[in-house]
Parts: structure tokens; C-alpha cells; sequence
């Protein structure tokens, strides 16, 4: 090698070089090689795993993929929440770098101030993730792409609606822009409704976006769908009618609940005051709850049916056992209690009727004291429905009373215990059941719970009976009738508890009731709190609104008419085709459509 | 000749099973990729589909708002619920 070279040089200039010069020349060539092998070993061997990782970084980037959370349905499968695709708009300060003309654009598609937009950007600077908006649709999002500035990128996520607004939005509640539940169904069944994101590898670009998918590390999984026991149109009518109320008696608040009595199934919950759920910036704080559930009263007069069920479940009395109620007022352990009225002597029936304080007392302290809480207890009230719902309230249901006699007789009349509507509700599904206890739930039931047996079902029976006299014409409760229904019900206007004592002047206003009575496949709760336009009684405030509500369900749940009133007009055709085969099957599969009451 | 011939054909045996294997694995690599690909368009697809079925939903569920049916039939279509005298029941 040597040697040939030296010949080509010698050959080719004629005189022989300097040996000083090629060598000098040699060992930079070798000094060259020496250094640039030893980085390739250095990079290639030594630290390969740092810049193999470091490339990746630059190059590959694992990502989540976002899981779908689960809908939410009624229980005929219409939606009341959804999730849909959107993007999310995020930057990299690390790597951003606009001009001036393309920020402004920037800052126009996304409706903030530039000046404000930059101040943004340059608070992160030391971060390497920001939101620039978050939820935006996806003709947005590509024209945001379409800029091309460096550091800008998009990401999956979903965006959660609420068809049904402020209809079911106590109910229903809400998840946050981060899909995590905070109130109501959302919050209680968040687990379930929850996906599990995914992982994938994807290349990302020059301007740190993702071009292409290379592998996926994890599938998500996505949520899974919860079919409420809510009815949407029987809610709609519900909370329509509630709302209506509530305005004009100019009250503070309300709620109604609507249950199955085979089921247990929450039909219809309503509160007013509702919100916006679709747009939560104007929500005030009070106005997420859902006071059904959540809000306790003292159920006044509502109590009086289930004090005659203790009553007639001892033995002692029958419903037309006769109970002396003059002069209209009576002492108690040095109280006094009085009815409105001096009513004289009232059967158990014309205790309910007219809702004598002094009547229920007498009865309720001729039984045991265990005996008449063993009844409440046994129904419900001051424990847990076991719904799931979240922040309910268990209510109170105090031992004082077996103690102390006036405390005894003032819960017989509702006052000294508090409930929620929801419990009222399933207390009166246990009356209107025949007896049995069921477990209330917001989810649909595929299979009738058996419940619990609490009272006979002759008790039952004629508390229904009783509860029919108290929305006669001559009840307190008139104006709950339904047209062609049988009604059974009870009416309560209670004085609120305030921090001085019971207030003088502010009222609860409630009504609870079942249809039909003879066979009862709705009970409804109504509770209107504090009505301040003259109007208070329960008879007067709530009981329209049952009234309302339950003629639409009956309806709408196709329940057959069993009262309709005498000297209504009744087209009867069996005269004449008695002999068309439809007439008399549909007659032998409609039993009440024959009408027991004609 | 026969332990010779022996190896000559054990060689070419797996020759042939090498470069099976290495086809079949640039095939199934292939494949991989080619499946990947279709993978990302049908899941691009079921976003695309997904982000459409949300859209109808809530348009249907705007549509079939029971506020909006109430005031249509009430205010456009001059309709009542009926008054219970003004019901009639048919006994079959």
C-alpha cells in the first residue's frame, strides 16, 4: 500500500514529497477515524437504549384513547344522556412558536383576545401541556389545524348531553368536562358508566401531531349503558306541572315522586328549583339537589293513614269505630292539641276524612306505644330506601316517643319525625300494594320485587277505603279527584320548622295519593314548600297537581277508567252484536273494562 | 456417496423450510400491516358513525321534545285534551 502509493506520487508529480507532509496528513486521517468510530460506539453501543428511547420520544408518542361513557335511558330506551365525539384543542409551550398574523387568527377561531391568548400561553411556558379550548366540534378543530403552527394538537374526548334538560337534570344529574360523575344517577352509577380508556402508539409529525397509528398497546373499553325506571314522558308531565304550581303559588321549592306499586320503580321525580344542565355556568348551588331524596319535612297530616294502619293492624279498632273528637281540642301531658274544627264524634274513617288531630291522638294512644312505632318503623319511615341514590337523607323517626305520650300523639299526627318524599311515597306503595313493603329503585326492574309483608291486606284495603272519603267532595282533598278514576289519598299542610319553632305563617303543602284506589298502580307524592300567595293547604296547593299528573299517567300508562261517574254516557253495543266473536273476547281479557261499579 | 448425498439433501431440506418460513413471515408481516391499515380506517369509521349516531339522537330527541309536541299540537294544531264530559266510554 505503501509502496504503490508512493509510486503513483512519485509517477505522478515527478519529484518525491516531503515525508514530513504525508505523514502529517496520515495521522489526521487516522486521528479522524479514531474519533468518529469512537462516537459510533459510543452512540451505537454504549448509549443505544438512551438514543433509541430519546428518537422514540421524538417520533412515537403513546396516547389514550378515550372511552365512551355509558348512556343513560329511560326505561323505554330514550335517551337522557349521551356521549358524543368531540376535540380538544392542547398545545405544547415548549414547542410552540407562531408569527403574529396566525396567532390573531388563531386567537379569532377560538373567540378569545389575542393579547389574553398569548398571556395564557406564556404563564405555561414551563409546562409542555395546555387546553387551548376544550370540547369543540371538529369542523373547528381542522380549520385550527389547518394554521400549521408548531405545537398545536388535538385530542379525542367526549362531550356528555342532556336531552332531556332541566326536565330530569335533579335526577339525572351530571358528569364534569373530564367525564367523572358529580351529582345524581351520573354520580351513583359512575363505576358502571365509566369506560376504561385505551393506549396507543402513534408517529407524530414536525409539529408534534399525530399523522399515524402504529400499534395499540390497550383497546378501551367503553362504558356501559344504565335503563332508568324513569318514564320521560310521565316525567315531562311531572315536572311540567310541578314547575306550573310552584310559580303560581310563588313557593320556594317542590317535589313530586311518582312510584310503581308492583314494582317499586321510580317513575317520575321532579323538584323545582331545577337547572340548565346542558350549560352549568348559571347553576346555583341549591338548585342541583334532588329534594325528594335528599330533603326532610315532617309529613303532618300524611302520617294519619299510616297511625290508623297501626291502629287497625292491633285489633283494637275497625274502621267504623266511633271516636269522640269534641269540643275540638284536648290536653296532653299539659299540650294542647286541636283540630280546626269541633268535628264530634267521627268513625276511623271521618278521622282520616277530615283529618282530626284530636281523633288520630286518641287513637294512637290507645295502642301500645310499640305498637304504633313498630308500624312506622316497619313502613319505612327514618331508614334508608336502600335506592343508592347519592346524599340521601334517612329522615328521623325518634324512640322519645315511646316514652312520652304527648310526643306519641303528635306523631300520630306527623309532627316530631321527618321523611322524604321518596319514603312518604313508599310507605303509601305498601298501602296501596296490599301490604307489602318494596324496595324503591331508579333502575328498571326486570322482575316485581315480593317486598316485605307489613300489614294485612283487609288493613290495606280499608285504609284505601278511608283515604277515598278524604278526596270525596267532602274531604279535604277534592280537588285531587281524577275524572273516571277512583282516588285514594291524604292531604297534609304542615307548619315549617324554622330556627325560632314552627313558624305561624309558612307552610309545607302536601299531597300523597294512589289510582286506581281499588287496585292501585301509581302512588305520587307531591310536596310544595312555603306557597306565599294566600292559598297553603295541601287540599289546595298539591292536590291539583296529583290531580293533573295522575290523569295524564293513566293515560299514558293506558290504565283502564274503574269509576267512570254515574250519569255519564256510557254507549253499551253488546245489544247490539252480541254475537261478534272480538266483543267477547276482548271482554273476557279486559275484566275491568266490564266495570264492577256500573 | 451417501453420507455425502445425505447432508447435500438434509441441507436442501431445510433450505427449502427457511425460506418458507422467511416468505411466510414477510407474508404474515405483510398481512399485519395490511389488516392494521384496514383496523384504522373501520375504526376511523365507527368514530365517524358513533359521532353521527349522537348527533341524530340528540336531534331527535330535540325534535321529539315533549315541550315542543305540546306547544305544536296546542298553539300550530288548535288541539285539547279533552274535558271528561267530553269523553265517551264504549263498553264492548
Amino acid at each position: 500500500m505503501k509502496t504503490t502509493l508512493k509510486t503513483g506520487r512519485q509517477i505522478k508529480s515527478g519529484k518525491a514529497l516531503m515525508p514530513w507532509r504525508r505523514l502529517t496528513v496520515l495521522i489526521a486521517f487516522v486521528c479522524f477515524v479514531v474519533v468518529l468510530a469512537g462516537r459510533a460506539l459510543d452512540m451505537q453501543v454504549l448509549h443505544s437504549a438512551f438514543f433509541e428511547q430519546q428518537g422514540e420520544a421524538r417520533q412515537l408518542r403513546n396516547v389514550t384513547i378515550p372511552a365512551n361513557r355509558g348512556d343513560i335511558v329511560d326505561r323505554n330506551g330514550e335517551p337522557l344522556a349521551i356521549s358524543t365525539p368531540v376535540k380538544s384543542i392542547w398545545l405544547n409551550p415548549q414547542e410552540f412558536s407562531a408569527e403574529a398574523a396566525s396567532l390573531k387568527k388563531l386567537a379569532a377561531l377560538l373567540s378569545i383576545d389575542p393579547s389574553s391568548l398569548k398571556k395564557k400561553i406564556s404563564t405555561y411556558k414551563d409546562r409542555e401541556f395546555m387546553y387551548l379550548k376544550r370540547h369543540v366540534s371538529p369542523e373547528l378543530a381542522s380549520s385550527v389545524l389547518r394554521l400549521n403552527i408548531e405545537g398545536i394538537a388535538l385530542q379525542d374526548e367526549y362531550r356528555r348531553y342532556y336531552p332531556a334538560g332541566e326536565v330530569a337534570a335533579n335526577v339525572i344529574g351530571f358528569a364534569d368536562i373530564d367525564d367523572n360523575g358529580q351529582e345524581g344517577i351520573e354520580l351513583a352509577f359512575d363505576e358502571w358508566l365509566k369506560g376504561e380508556p385505551g393506549r396507543k402508539q402513534v408517529i407524530r409529525d414536525r409539529l408534534g401531531r399525530a399523522v399515524d397509528d402504529i400499534k395499540r398497546i390497550s383497546p378501551s373499553e367503553p362504558g356501559k349503558p344504565i335503563r332508568l325506571s324513569v318514564d320521560k314522558s310521565l316525567q315531562y308531565l311531572t315536572y311540567r306541572t310541578l314547575k306550573a304550581a310552584v310559580l303560581k303559588h310563588n313557593a320556594v321549592a317542590g317535589s313530586a315522586v311518582v312510584l310503581d306499586v308492583d314494582s317499586g320503580e321510580v317513575l317520575a321525580i321532579a323538584n323545582q328549583p331545577s337547572f340548565n344542565v346542558n350549560d352549568r355556568s348559571q347553576m346555583r348551588p341549591g338548585s342541583t339537589r334532588n329534594r325528594a331524596v335528599t330533603d326532610v319535612y315532617e309529613p303532618g297530616s300524611t302520617m294519619k293513614p299510616l297511625t290508623v294502619a297501626a291502629a287497625l293492624e292491633s285489633g283494637r279498632w275497625r274502621d267504623y269505630y266511633k271516636v269522640e273528637t269534641g269540643p275540638g281540642y284536648m290536653q296532653v301531658m299539659g299540650n294542647t292539641i286541636r283540630d280546626t274544627h269541633n268535628y264530634g264524634d267521627l268513625d276511623v274513617a271521618g278521622v282520616i276524612m277530615k283529618s282530626s288531630n284530636v281523633g288520630i291522638s286518641k287513637i294512637a294512644l290507645s295502642l301500645d306505644a310499640e305498637q304504633q312505632w313498630n308500624m312506622y318503623h316497619k313502613l319505612g319511615i327514618g331508614t334508608d330506601t336502600g335506592s343508592g341514590f347519592p346524599g340521601e337523607a334517612t329522615g328521623r323517626l325518634s324512640t322519645n316517643a315511646l316514652n312520652n305520650d304527648f310526643e306519641r300523639a303528635t306523631l300520630a299526627f306527623g309532627y316530631g319525625v321527618s321523611v322524604t318524599s321518596l319514603q312518604l311515597a313508599r310507605a303509601y306503595a305498601a298501602i296501596a300494594s296490599g301490604g307489602y313493603l318494596k324496595p324503591v329503585s331508579f333502575l328498571k326492574q326486570e322482575h316485581p320485587p315480593q317486598g316485605e309483608r307489613v300489614m294485612s291486606a283487609e288493613t290495606a284495603a280499608s285504609i284505601r277505603k278511608m283515604m277515598q272519603q278524604a278526596v270525596s267532595l267532602k274531604g279535604t282533598g277534592k280537588q285531587a279527584r281524577v275524572a273516571n278514576y277512583s282516588v285514594a289519598g291524604k292531604t297534609g299542610t304542615v307548619h315549617k320548622f324554622t330556627a325560632g319553632g314552627y313558624a305561624e305563617d309558612r307552610y309545607l303543602s302536601i299531597f300523597t295519593g294512589m289510582v286506581p284506589a281499588e287496585n292501585p298502580k301509581l302512588v305520587m307524592v307531591v310536596m310544595i314548600d312555603e306557597p306565599r300567595n294566600g292559598e297553603y293547604y295541601g287540599g289546595e296547593v298539591s292536590a291539583p297537581v296529583f290531580s293533573k299528573v295522575m290523569a295524564g299517567a293513566m293515560r299514558l300508562l293506558d290504565v283502564p277508567p274503574d269509576s267512570v261517574e254515574a250519569g255519564r254516557l256510557v254507549l253499551d253495543t253488546r245489544g247490539k252484536n252480541t254475537q261478534h266473536p272480538a266483543a267477547t273476547v276482548s271482554r273476557q281479557l279486559n275484566p275491568a273494562a266490564n266495570g264492577e261499579n256500573t | 456417496m451417501s453420507e455425502r448425498q445425505r447432508i447435500v439433501s438434509i441441507t436442501a431440506v431445510l433450505f427449502v423450510v427457511v425460506m418458507v418460513t422467511a416468505i411466510g413471515l414477510v407474508y404474515s408481516k405483510h398481512k399485519t400491516r395490511k389488516l392494521f391499515v384496514e383496523l384504522q380506517a373501520l375504526n376511523k369509521e365507527v368514530v365517524s358513525l358513533n359521532t353521527e349516531w349522537g348527533r341524530l339522537q340528540l336531534e331527535q330527541s330535540a325534535w321529539s321534545d315533549r315541550g315542543r309536541i305540546e306547544q305544536i299540537a296546542r298553539e300550530k294544531l288548535g288541539m285539547v285534551i279533552p274535558e271528561a264530559e267530553q269523553v265517551a266510554f264504549i263498553k264492548p
